[in-house]
């Protein structure tokens, strides 16, 4: 396979206008990942998918995974005036890190027996702004897993010919894989449920669509 | 305030409207399992098909989040429960990916034949269960069963639990093949074609067997690719994808098999895969078990309790019995994934359900899942 910054370039040349961006991993024993702005992702994944070099035609895994916002520490070195000579002092400053969610591709090439490349799409945030183009029409593999991340991180995929719940119940209204999702405590378990746990049940469905 | 009781419409009443909506499921005998199908037939013919899932729903990837890395190897049984050996595998795979493990050679083909031990379990059991869906009650099931308490059996010698294994740790495995457990398994696989040949004598040829599966439910091939269909029905339509040839991974790169693919595509093409597969197999199984070598079973420098990886992820597969099972783990430096992914091949198969049933009739839809070989557990995770 191409090594990343050659398929970056490619893919820039293919589809004007995209930005890409190569995520290293943390491991690098293991594959580094493409992050495509949600703009021009499809046309990108077309590219990879009809490039006769590339030929990525089968769209392995589907996930979703939630950032929320982080504060790293980072250790950098500034320069500073202390007793009028300038030194360079180590300095530990926190950074906050934006929140978004974000959907990893794993795409492989089955006619060349070729892959994994990891392809990136992340949502500008994790509250309003959370849709993303689905690439389903690309790859019909995407259908039930972009419906799964729809249900459990509340990703919407722009074009997805069938977005509907696919775990959860229709009448769901809030999604469990997300790091801030708060358990209710209205299981069915509940032998009776009585005042005090329907109150708190109650909390947990603002649209007031569960008891 | 008693409002008057009227009943509801009758279906089929309304002969203007020729459209019957059937859901089948979810206790439905042939969807083996709690999983249903919405159908909308006119006549017998089946016009739209919906696959509803989520009845087992228990968020294992939510679990295996809180859960401790070694803490999630348990759970995998519980994916798809006829073959925990290999979702143990696929997990503890990925695991060694992330961490950069290797795994001792002995532990590398005790994997390989516990994984096609499983894969024989499988293949014999979802064969069995498509002929109780055609009709043929109970005796080809219980044929296949008989073989597969004879594995069972094995797997509790070594794991001691027939069906949920647990079996496979990172960097290797639980424990030691108990003595004489090698002569049992080549007696097991020694006598396993006669059960395939008299298999065979009963279904293969047979003719009611034949009109029910032949040009039943036929799968392009350009479908399957991109529709993400693995495992045993993407060779039924010709596709050449085999992760244990196409990645080699642990010792399946030493072992000398072919990989059997199908002409059409249809319900016939997928049993017979399944049938040749099981003879595949059985040879990797007589050179696994020829060429296992002393040694230990499990890295040294493997740390089980409190592992930590760094700061990464990792993307492990295999070729489950039922295609590409794969793990997806990001880890955040913590004691537990931050983010652990099971790629359910039953699932992303069923993608491709609706477009083998259109224009068939409601009782080859049956066959035809079937043929595809779901476990509800993986399904629905």
């Amino acid at each position: 396979m191409e090594t990343l910054e050659q398929l970056k370039a490619r893919i820039e040349a293919a589809a004007p206008g995209v930005r890409v961006e190569i995520v290293p991993n943390g491991n690098p024993a293991n594959p580094a990942s493409l992050l495509v702005d949600g703009g021009h992702a499809r046309a990108a994944a077309a590219f990879l998918r009809d490039d006769p070099a590339l030929a990525f035609d089968y769209a392995s895994n589907v996930t979703g995974v939630d950032w929320p916002e982080r504060t790293v520490r980072e250790r950098i070195k500034v320069k500073r005036m202390a007793g009028g000579v300038e030194r360079e002092v180590e300095e530990v400053c926190e950074r906050k890190t934006p929140a978004y969610l974000e959907a990893v591709y794993h795409l492989y090439s089955m006619s060349r027996k070729d892959g994994p490349l990891i392809l990136r799409l992340r949502t500008e945030n994790r509250t309003d702004r959370v849709s993303l183009p689905s690439l389903t029409p690309v790859w019909r593999s995407c259908e039930f897993q972009e419906r799964e991340i729809f249900d459990l991180y509340g990703i919407v995929f722009e074009g997805h010919p069938d977005l509907r719940r696919i775990l959860m119940w229709p009448e769901f209204a809030d999604h469990p894989m997300r790091k801030d999702y708060a358990e209710p405590d209205d299981y069915e378990y509940e032998p009776t449920p009585h005042d005090a746990v329907l109150a708190r049940a109650r909390g947990h469905y603002p649209g007031g669509t569960q008891p | 305030m008693s409002a008057r009781f009227s009943p509801p419409e009758l279906a089929g009443t309304d002969f203007e409207h020729p459209l019957l909506e059937v859901s089948l499921g979810p206790h439905h005998p042939s969807t083996h399992g709690v999983f249903r199908m919405d159908a909308a037939l006119d006549g017998e013919t089946v016009v739209k098909l919906k696959p509803v899932f989520g009845y087992l729903h228990r968020n294992h990837e939510k679990i295996a989040e809180k859960c401790s890395y070694l803490g999630s190897m348990p759970f995998t049984d519980r994916l798809d429960y006829m073959c925990s050996l290999t979702n143990n595998w696929g997990y503890a795979l990925a695991v060694e990916k992330l961490t950069g493990l290797a795994v001792p050679e002995r532990a590398e083909y005790i994997r390989v034949i516990l994984g096609e031990l499983t894969r024989l379990i499988n293949h014999s059991a979802v064969v069995g269960f498509l002929l109780q869906d055609m009709g043929a009650m109970g005796t080809p099931l219980m044929y296949a069963f008989r073989e597969r308490e004879k594995i069972l059996d094995l797997f509790e010698s070594l794991t001691g639990a027939r069906m949920m294994c647990n079996y496979m740790r990172f960097g290797g495995c639980r424990c030691d093949l108990p003595p004489g457990w090698i002569g049992q398994a080549r007696g097991v696989a020694a006598k396993f074609p006669l059960f395939l040949d008299e298999f065979e004598a009963l279904l293969t040829g047979n003719e009611i067997l034949k009109a029910r599966t032949e040009g039943v439910g036929v799968l392009t091939p350009e479908l399957a690719v991109n529709a993400g269909v693995t495992g045993p029905m993407l060779r039924a339509s010709g596709v050449n994808y085999d992760i244990r040839k196409v990645d080699a991974y642990g010792v399946y790169g030493r072992m000398d098999f072919r990989v059997p693919l199908g002409e059409r595509g249809d319900v016939f093409d997928r049993y017979m895969i399944r049938i040749l597969e099981m003879r595949e197999s059985l040879k990797i199984l007589d050179q696994a078990l020829r060429d296992i070598p002393d040694g230990p079973i499990l890295n040294l420098n493997a740390k089980l309790r409190n592992l930590r990886p760094k700061p990464g992820e990792a993307y492990g597969r295999i070729e489950g019995p039922k295609g590409e099972l794969g793990f997806y783990l990001i880890s955040d430096g913590g004691p537990n994934p931050y983010r652990y992914r099971v790629r359910p091949p039953s699932l992303i198969n069923l993608t491709v359900l609706e477009d083998m049933c259109l224009g068939q009739t409601i009782a080859d839809a049956v066959v035809i899942l079937g043929s595809v070989d779901i476990v509800l557990g993986e399904v629905d995770r």
